[in-house]
Parts: structure tokens; C-alpha cells; sequence
């Protein structure tokens, strides 16, 4: 296994620049998971590391070993595709040892390999089978046997659950993850799904626009975002921006938000009068008769464990909030909202960038427990 | 009045049977989720309501009226499928109004561009009118396609996933939107889906499918509170509910016949292990933590067993995984061995 780095690389297409300036490295047995909206650049900087793409600008190193100009083959990396493109006239054993042919492999040794990753896939009474008729799972784990079978030094995902229907998808995304904890194969995994993201990733880095916005284990990111793209782009039902204008002073920890004070984290820079919002999530809205900050019940949306309740400030902002399922709230209801101070961000509406809080401060025992509980 | 009504509708395609004695009835403004894994006879179910098939038995009723033996473009449905398709030649307005222009219709020009202005504007598309249907992004033209659908106001829109195409975010969007706009303009659908968040949040009434039959009918609340059996249990609720044989409880009280227990995450607690109701509680080894955005989920392996359960915890419970802790356990759901539900 191997650690990969990306030092400033870029890709142009024509006067297109699909990927700006990017840098991260990938830790040995790492799992990296690039997401972002579609066009984002991710494909693209997936295929630079797997050398099916050359960068136009910077370097990419794989153990310390500068691959940026050897070709794809001699990289040793393996690719899963969106697409399990599985040779049809052969069996599902067939199909798995085929990479191990090609290199000559002993037929014992390409036999004995192919039964573990038969048995780490769960697919050993499959694979004596044709691989037509397996379904969209099976056939799926039949790629990624293929994949893992050579013992590459990176494995490269692009979307590997995309055709998967959704039921069917988080419960490959559970087994990807115990297949990782197994074998601890430095992994770069393209998604635009965020659920698929945060339940896989050691790191995520998110990507837009070319650029990278933020890399951070999931829970990092989740909860202190860098910027509004971020915070909007992970989480479901997405975060709630409240704008407003201001100039803070370092050490301030409460706002006015159409008329009502709202508790903030400290925070831990100065800003000058501007425009800025209030960000928070809607597990962290609260409603209380006697709040301050006025809303109307627009809906509700029962979810079973929970509610989604949608309102509306004074103001004409609409918020979202999670709440207990058997929460006596209905549509037409005037209510208080109040929020967990400790969990709201602060950002710049203009350049959409999260102003520093006290809440960076937990960032680095965020970290650490965050690590301990993968465990 | 029900705007649509099957009876004992049956079709099978060789010797697979898709649909099995099937009745179903869509009052007026209803907004009715047929949800099952894929081969539970939902897409069927839809395209022997549009026409698109003919059933083997029983009739379909739609505004009263039996359409069984009627041709499609007759049945005053209309359909939204998975892919929007839209006219790539014609402009937003034009692929509106095309329903509305249909020989069988006859309407006014000035009341097609009243019409079709109204659903834009629900739509949030009026200022995209002139546009070529082309040049709007995918979540645009899911727009315009549910817009169609709607736009000349059918006994029954029918909708075949029409949000699975859309990323995760576009989806979340479109499906506050389309409740919305059904809600606006009191519209009669049936739609279907194998996703459950869909379901739970669009459905006035959810019904669940299994191998072409109709097993549970109701309110999303009455589907996910009150399953009637272990099928239907597993279909709702994210994570998925736990499934433990009764042995594996321990002593515990069960009503008779009961042999599964079906347990949600969010009904397993850690108990506080000085309270006396911990000593009532199943042991158990906490084996793994897991931080999904706002859930905590735990994953517990029951003592003496292999059987792991998966807790949703709230974000300050103080666990490390290799604790050993009492389980609580509230609203259990019970099964009996055929997978139905025992009562209490």
C-alpha cells in the first residue's frame, strides 16, 4: 500500500480549467473520498492520480515516488468504474483472477487468491456462476474483487455505487467500509453523495468549481465548516442561513437576527460592518413559546424517528427543523425558535467564508475522539 | 370520490405474476406512494392504470368511470416518468402547453397561456418560458415535466421515480416542491418509489408491495408505528429495524406466537447502570460507534449471543466502544414465525 500526494496540481481543458491548484495527500491505508456537485473537477483529479488523465500543471507522488508523467499501467493502481464492466463470456471466478493472469501469475497462487476474495466479499458460492444474471450487487462486488485481487498500491473509485438503487446502496456502503477495515487499502473514492461520504470516509475533501473547499474527517467537516458551500452541500436537510448585518468584535458571543438576541459561539476574529449569516443546522433549532426569534409553521414532515418541520421568520427567511417525532406542531402554528449557541457558525455573505469561532478551538480534540470511536 | 379505483387487478408476464389480486383506491387529492424493492409489481401497477398494459383480471375505475378496455390517450391520466422527456425542439412554454393543445381538447389560445403561465409560476419557472427546454438544468426539467403532467389537470398524474435521476440535494428540493404544488392545485397522484424519505414525506397514504400484492395501506406514521408485518417493518426507517429472535432477549416478556423481535434504534437506550431499571436490561458490549452527521449510532453485540444490534444514541451519551452496559428496550414490535405481527 502506498500514501499518494497531489502537490498544486492542475488541468486545463482548452481555456477550461477543470481542476485548480489542487494539494492533499492520502495516507497510507487511507480512505479518501472526493465529493462535490457534478463538475465539480473530482473525476477528473481521480483520473490524474490514476493516470488516465495528464495533470497540465504540478506533481503527483505515489510513496514518494513522482509518477506525474508514467503512463496508467505502470502505476499499479486498480480502478472500480461506475460501470462494473465484467467480461460476460466468462464466471465470476474467471473474471476475478483475469488481472492476475494477465501478469503471469501461478494457477494455484491466482486460485487460492481468488477464494479469499471470494470469502471477503461474501461471494464464494457465487463463483463458479456466469457473471450474466448476477444481480446489480453481486456484479458489483464481481468489480471490486477484480480490483482488489492484484494487491495494487491504491485503489481508484469512481462512483462505484451510482447504479445501485438507494436501499441497495447504503447497505454496499456499510460492507465497503468492514472491507477497508480489513484489508486497509489506501483508497480515493468520487461521490456526489454526501450520505456515501460521511458513512466511508477516514477524510473527505470537497470540491467546487475545480477548487478544493475543505479537506477534514467527516465529522470535522460536518460540524465546522469553512465555508457556505460546505455547510450547504453536507447535511441533510441542508444547514439554515439566517442574514444579517453586524460588525463583531473579537470576543463577542451573541447576535441581533431580526430583533431578537441570539447566542453565538465567542468568537475568536474582528469583522467591520457587513452583511453576514447565521448558520445552523436543523437538529440544532429548537422551538420554545418564549423565544425571541418569531416563525410560522409552513409544514411538517413526519420521518419516523423524527419531524422536518419547515418555517418562516418575520424576515422571510425559511428554516428547517428537526424535531421529535410526536412534537405537537402543525402547519399555521406560531412558535420561538431558539438554537444551540454552541453549535451555530458565523459566515461572510459576501465571500461565504466561516468567520473563527470558538468553535474552532474543539477542532483538535474533535479530532481525536473522532478517531477513537472508528476504533 | 375516488378518482381512481382497482379491483382484483391481476397481470402476469409469461408465468411470473407481477401484480396478485390488487385493490386500491385513490380518493380525490390524495397523494398515494406505492413503495417496494424493485420486482414488487409498482411500475406495473402504474402502467395498468395509464393503459400501457391491459390487466388479466378486474377492472380499473378512474373518475368513475371503467377504463379497463380504454386506450391510454382516453383515460384522462398523465405520466412523469424516471427520465424527463421533453420536446427538445419546442421552447419551456410549448412543451407546457403541448397537453393542452391536444385535438381531443380545444381550448382557447388565451386560456392555454393563462393556464400554463399559473403552473410556471407554481413552478418557479415563469421567467424561463421562452427558454429552449434544452437549456435548463436537470432539476429545471424534472420541473417542467412534473409541470406538464399537472398543467391540464388529469383525473390521476402517475409518477415512475421521478426524482431518482437528480443528485442528493436537487432531490431534496424538488421533493418539498412537488408536495407543494400538489397540495396548490389538489391534485390526484400516484406515485411510486423505493425510496423511503420519498415516501415518508410525500404520502397522504403510503402502500407497501410485495410480490405483486398489496400488504399494508396508510398514513406514513400508521405504516412506520404500526407495521403489519416484518416486510413492512424493514422498509421504513433509517437504520434499517433491528431483527432479533426472541431467545436472544433473555428473559423477557412476550405476547403468545411471538418469535422475532423487531426493535428501532431509536427505542434502545443505554441505562444508567445505578438506576434500578438497569438490572431489567438486556446486557450488552458496545463494539463499534459511528458518527453519521447529527446521528450517533452504536453498535452492540448482546451477551451470550452474536446478535448485533444498532442504537441511535443521543450525541452526549458518554460511550467508548468495549463497554460493557444495560440495554433498554421500549416499544418492541413482535413477530411470529410466517413474519407477521403479534400484538400486544
Amino acid at each position: 500500500m502506498a500514501e499518494i500526494r497531489l502537490d498544486n496540481v492542475q488541468k486545463r481543458f482548452g481555456d477550461f480549467t477543470a481542476v485548480r491548484g489542487a494539494s492533499f495527500t492520502v495516507a497510507d491505508g487511507e480512505f479518501f473520498v472526493l465529493l462535490g456537485p457534478s463538475g465539480c473537477g473530482k473525476t477528473t483529479t481521480l483520473r490524474m492520480i490514476a493516470g488516465l488523465e495528464l495533470p497540465s500543471m504540478g506533481r503527483i507522488l505515489l510513496d514518494g515516488d513522482d509518477v506525474t508523467a508514467s503512463r496508467a499501467s505502470h502505476r499499479d493502481i486498480g480502478f472500480v468504474f461506475q460501470l462494473f464492466a465484467l467480461y460476460p463470456h466468462m464466471s465470476v471466478r474467471g473474471n476475478i483472477g483475469f488481472p492476475l493472469k494477465c501478469q503471469g501469475v501461478a494457477r494455484a497462487e491466482v486460485r487460492r487468491r481468488v477464494d479469499e476474495v471470494g470469502r471477503l466479499l461474501r461471494i464464494e458460492h457465487l463463483l463458479e456462476r456466469s457473471v450474466s444474471g448476477l444481480s446489480g450487487g453481486d456484479s458489483q462486488r464481481v468489480a471490486l474483487g477484480r480490483a482488489i485481487v492484484r494487491r495494487a498500491k491504491a485503489f481508484m473509485m469512481d462512483e462505484p455505487l451510482g447504479a445501485l438503487d438507494s436501499e441497495f446502496r447504503h447497505l454496499m456502503c456499510v460492507e465497503l467500509r468492514r472491507l477497508h477495515e480489513r484489508i486497509h487499502a489506501t483508497t480515493v473514492y468520487v461521490t456526489h453523495d454526501q450520505n456515501e461520504a460521511m458513512a466511508m470516509a477516514d477524510k473527505i475533501a470537497i470540491m467546487n468549481g475545480g477548487a478544493i473547499e475543505q479537506i477534514g474527517a467527516p465529522m470535522d467537516v460536518y460540524e465546522r465548516p469553512d465555508s457556505v458551500f460546505v455547510a450547504d452541500f453536507i447535511g441533510a436537510p441542508a444547514m439554515n442561513f439566517l442574514p444579517f448585518e453586524a460588525a463583531l468584535a473579537r470576543g463577542v458571543d451573541a447576535i441581533v437576527v431580526g430583533g431578537a438576541r441570539l447566542s453565538v459561539p465567542p468568537l475568536r476574529e474582528d469583522v467591520s460592518t457587513r452583511r453576514l449569516l447565521c448558520g445552523v443546522r436543523p437538529e440544532h433549532v429548537r422551538l420554545a413559546d418564549d423565544a425571541a426569534l418569531r416563525a410560522e409553521v409552513l409544514g411538517t414532515e413526519y420521518l419516523g424517528s423524527c419531524q422536518i418541520v419547515t418555517l418562516t421568520t418575520a424576515l422571510g427567511s425559511t428554516l428547517r427543523a428537526k424535531v421529535a417525532a410526536d412534537a405537537p406542531v402543525a402547519s399555521g402554528d406560531h412558535v420561538g425558535l431558539r438554537f444551540d449557541a454552541a453549535a451555530v457558525s458565523l459566515f461572510d455573505h459576501a465571500s461565504g467564508r466561516a468567520l473563527r469561532t470558538a468553535r474552532n478551538d474543539m477542532a483538535a480534540a474533535g479530532a481525536v475522539t473522532a478517531g477513537a470511536a472508528r476504533g | 370520490m375516488a378518482d381512481l379505483l382497482l379491483s382484483s387487478v391481476s397481470k402476469r408476464f409469461g408465468a411470473t405474476p407481477a401484480v396478485q389480486g390488487l385493490h386500491l383506491e385513490v380518493r380525490s387529492g390524495d397523494f398515494l406512494v406505492l413503495l417496494g424493492p424493485s420486482g414488487a409489481g409498482k411500475t406495473t401497477t402504474l402502467r395498468l392504470v395509464a393503459g400501457l398494459e391491459t390487466p388479466d383480471h378486474g377492472r380499473v375505475h378512474i373518475g368513475g368511470r371503467d377504463v379497463t378496455a380504454v386506450a391510454p390517450a382516453l383515460r384522462d391520466v398523465t405520466f412523469v416518468f424516471q427520465q424527463y422527456s421533453l420536446y427538445p425542439h419546442l421552447s419551456v412554454f410549448d412543451n407546457l402547453a403541448f397537453p393542452l393543445r391536444s385535438p381531443l381538447r380545444r381550448l382557447p389560445p388565451d386560456e392555454i397561456r393563462r393556464k400554463v403561465e399559473d403552473v410556471a409560476r407554481l413552478l418557479r419557472i415563469d421567467d424561463k418560458l421562452d427558454n429552449p427546454a434544452t437549456r435548463l438544468s436537470g432539476g429545471q426539467m424534472q420541473r417542467v415535466a412534473i409541470g406538464r403532467a399537472l398543467v391540464r389537470n388529469p383525473a390521476v398524474a402517475l409518477m415512475d421515480e421521478p426524482l431518482s435521476s437528480l443528485d442528493a440535494k436537487l432531490r431534496d428540493d424538488l421533493r418539498l416542491e412537488l408536495k407543494r404544488i400538489q397540495q396548490n392545485l389538489g391534485a390526484t397522484v400516484l406515485y411510486v418509489t423505493h425510496d423511503q424519505t420519498e415516501a415518508m414525506t410525500l404520502a397522504t397514504r403510503i402502500g407497501v408491495l410485495e410480490n405483486g400484492r398489496l400488504v399494508q395501506i396508510g398514513t406514513p406514521r400508521q405504516i412506520y408505528e404500526d407495521p403489519a408485518s416484518l416486510y413492512v417493518a424493514s422498509r421504513l426507517g433509517s437504520p434499517r429495524i433491528n431483527v432479533v429472535p426472541l431467545a436472544a432477549l433473555g428473559e423477557f416478556a412476550a405476547p403468545p406466537g411471538a418469535v422475532t423481535a423487531g426493535l428501532r434504534a431509536e427505542h434502545l437506550e443505554v441505562l444508567d447502570a445505578s438506576s434500578a431499571a438497569a438490572r431489567e436490561g438486556r446486557p450488552a458490549r458496545l463494539s463499534r460507534l459511528e458518527s453519521l452527521s447529527d446521528q450517533r449510532l452504536a453498535l452492540f453485540v448482546l451477551d451470550g449471543t452474536e446478535h448485533e444490534l444498532v442504537a441511535a444514541l443521543p450525541p452526549d451519551a458518554a460511550v467508548t466502544p468495549g463497554d460493557e452496559v444495560r440495554l433498554g428496550l421500549r416499544h418492541v414490535l413482535w413477530f411470529d414465525a410466517q413474519g407477521q405481527r403479534v400484538r400486544a
